[in-house]
């Protein structure tokens, strides 16, 4: 994407993240700018979810800082609400609430969270949802949509939030590669119009298409970070090669 | 949040997994029910009635102006009974009541944040659950006082509600393990995403956790009502005027031992007729909601 970037909006320092004994990040430092799209890609295990947890605080670090606009996460008096309202996220297993329809999964957050007028959300959650082309799927259930479908719902529900930022966990790992599609479509879309994204993904055709920069991490650390067409066509570390060599 | 506590026999307990909102339907279980239900288990209970009076109608002296039939006895005594009988579903419906709505709190607290108040709830949990009904039935009855002060105002308290608070102390533990259940067999990653989402800890408690754990609750929450409606019968032996103390009264009216099983049996028709379908409806629900494990 070859749009002008814009001041920092994420900034991690030195991060470190243990479960125990074991490391899970180790001095990781990045930086993400507004309407950057970022991709995190690397082996299984080498901390990229663990990462995007930490980004919205559903895990504390156990050192270093992550700044999110401003707001300091390893802050032991961080306000975690004022924080997630900022963060949207995107998991792999869509986890769309199963006793709620489409629209009203959509609607939830902006009415019980940020208050907002029944009527108004209502009328931006059809339109999230038409954005996201489930509209007429606005009162089925998440059990009657398919994979993609409920992906796109998750991601219009974490839209109805106006974010700053959107985290994706892996979004199309648990797809076939049709609906695949539909979403990565729909992210695409979303990074075109100044989104700040942060994918974890090992779609390496989406990272090269529509990431501003990659990240390869692996044992919790990041390795190496450049341009896709830098970084997937010619590596500059040994690791990141095989890596690549698997893959691709 | 806790992890799940292994060493369970609860079903709630057990991982969702994609079977959360799938009915499973066990055929071979819906045809076994289909066949016991009413028309055996009713007319078992019927012959086995009619097999009462008739043996204590052989027994006893036979039927005389002077000495009406054991069904005749029967049908004078019934209006007296039923109303005692009356008057333990009302009992249970309280105490139900009551015991839900400390049970749902306690329950709650269960999965406090706070250890102490986590640990403290598990504590009273485990001490009422654990504790036989009649020994807590008699603490009540004779360590509540008679009245209580209610912002100034003397409020009495008669003997028949120190019963119906002994018995919703078992049905509040045993409704706090119901809720813990409930709560903790939803998955982590719904916590998870209402979190993201900036959902307080109360929110996604009450929008988006217990709706869920609701009709998993629901079985196992009628099941304990079937149980405390027939364990009200022990209010009888701490001297409210129930059901059984009135087929005593009866019987010792009569002073004819012959009535002593069909009159009980009749007390236990009525409590059976009551919780059977009860029972009936929960397995229903569970087949519907069927947990794989």
């Amino acid at each position: 994407m070859a749009h002008a970037l814009g001041t920092p909006v994420v900034v991690l320092k030195n991060v470190e993240k243990r479960f125990g004994l074991v490391e899970v990040l180790r001095d990781v430092s990045l930086s993400v700018a507004r309407g950057e799209t970022i991709c995190v890609i690397g082996p299984s295990g080498s901390g990229k979810s663990t990462l995007l947890r930490c980004i919205n605080a559903l895990i504390p670090i156990s050192k270093g800082s992550i700044t999110v606009d401003g707001i300091e996460v390893a802050d032991p008096r961080l306000d975690k609400l004022a924080l997630r309202r900022k963060v949207g996220m995107v998991f792999q297993q869509y986890n769309l609430f199963p006793h709620r329809t489409a629209l009203e999964n959509v609607m939830m957050a902006p009415i019980h969270v940020l208050k907002q007028n029944r009527a108004e959300v209502s009328e931006r959650a059809r339109i999230l949802l038409a954005k996201v082309r489930l509209a007429g799927k606005e009162h089925v259930y998440p059990g009657e949509l398919s994979g993609g479908q409920q992906q796109r719902v998750a991601i219009a529900r974490s839209l109805a939030m106006n974010p700053l930022v959107m985290l994706f966990d892996e979004v199309t790992a648990a797809l076939d590669p049709e609906t695949k599609k539909e979403v990565l479509v729909t992210i695409r879309e979303l990074a075109a119009e100044g989104m700040t994204c942060i994918l974890v993904t090992h779609e390496m055709s989406f990272a090269r298409e529509a990431a501003d920069n990659v990240y390869f991490t692996d044992q919790g650390v990041i390795v190496e970070h450049g341009p896709p067409a830098q970084l997937l066509a010619n590596p500059k570390e040994a690791r990141t090669r095989a890596f690549l060599d698997q893959v691709l | 949040m806790m992890p799940l506590r292994s060493g369970t026999d609860m079903a709630v307990l057990l991982p969702a997994g994609g079977a959360l909102a799938r009915p499973v339907v066990d055929a071979r279980a819906v045809g076994f029910t289909e066949r016991t239900f009413s028309p055996a288990v009713l007319g078992a209970l019927l012959a086995l009635f009619a097999l009462a009076v008739a043996a204590a109608e052989a027994h006893g002296q036979p039927a005389s102006a002077a000495r009406a039939g054991i069904l005749a006895t029967l049908w004078k005594w019934a209006p007296l009974l039923f109303s005692g009988f009356l008057f333990n579903l009302l009992v249970s419906v309280l105490s139900m009541a009551l015991g839900t709505v400390a049970g749902l709190a306690l329950g709650l607290a269960q999965v406090s944040l706070l250890w102490p108040v986590r640990k403290g709830a598990g504590i009273v949990t485990q001490f009422f659950r654990n504790a036989p009904w009649l020994v807590l039935l008699f603490y009540c009855m004779f360590l509540l006082p008679f009245d209580v002060a209610v912002f100034g105002i003397t409020v009495p308290l008669p003997a028949w509600f120190k019963a119906v608070i002994g018995l919703a102390l078992p049905v509040m533990a045993n409704v706090s393990e119901i809720v813990r259940g409930g709560v903790r067999s939803i998955p982590i990653a719904q916590w998870e995403s209402a979190e993201a989402l900036a959902f307080s800890r109360r929110q996604i408690l009450w929008m988006v956790i217990l709706p869920q754990s609701l009709k998993r609750m629901l079985p196992p929450w009628m099941n304990l009502y079937a149980i405390l409606t027939m364990a009200t019968t022990l209010i009888s032996i701490v001297g409210i005027q129930d059901g059984m103390t009135l087929v005593r009264s009866a019987l010792i009216a009569e002073q004819r031992t012959e009535l002593f099983i069909p009159m009980y049996l009749m007390l236990l028709t009525w409590f059976f007729l009551y919780c059977y379908p009860i029972a009936r409806l929960t397995m229903a629900l569970e087949r519907r909601f069927a947990v794989r494990a």
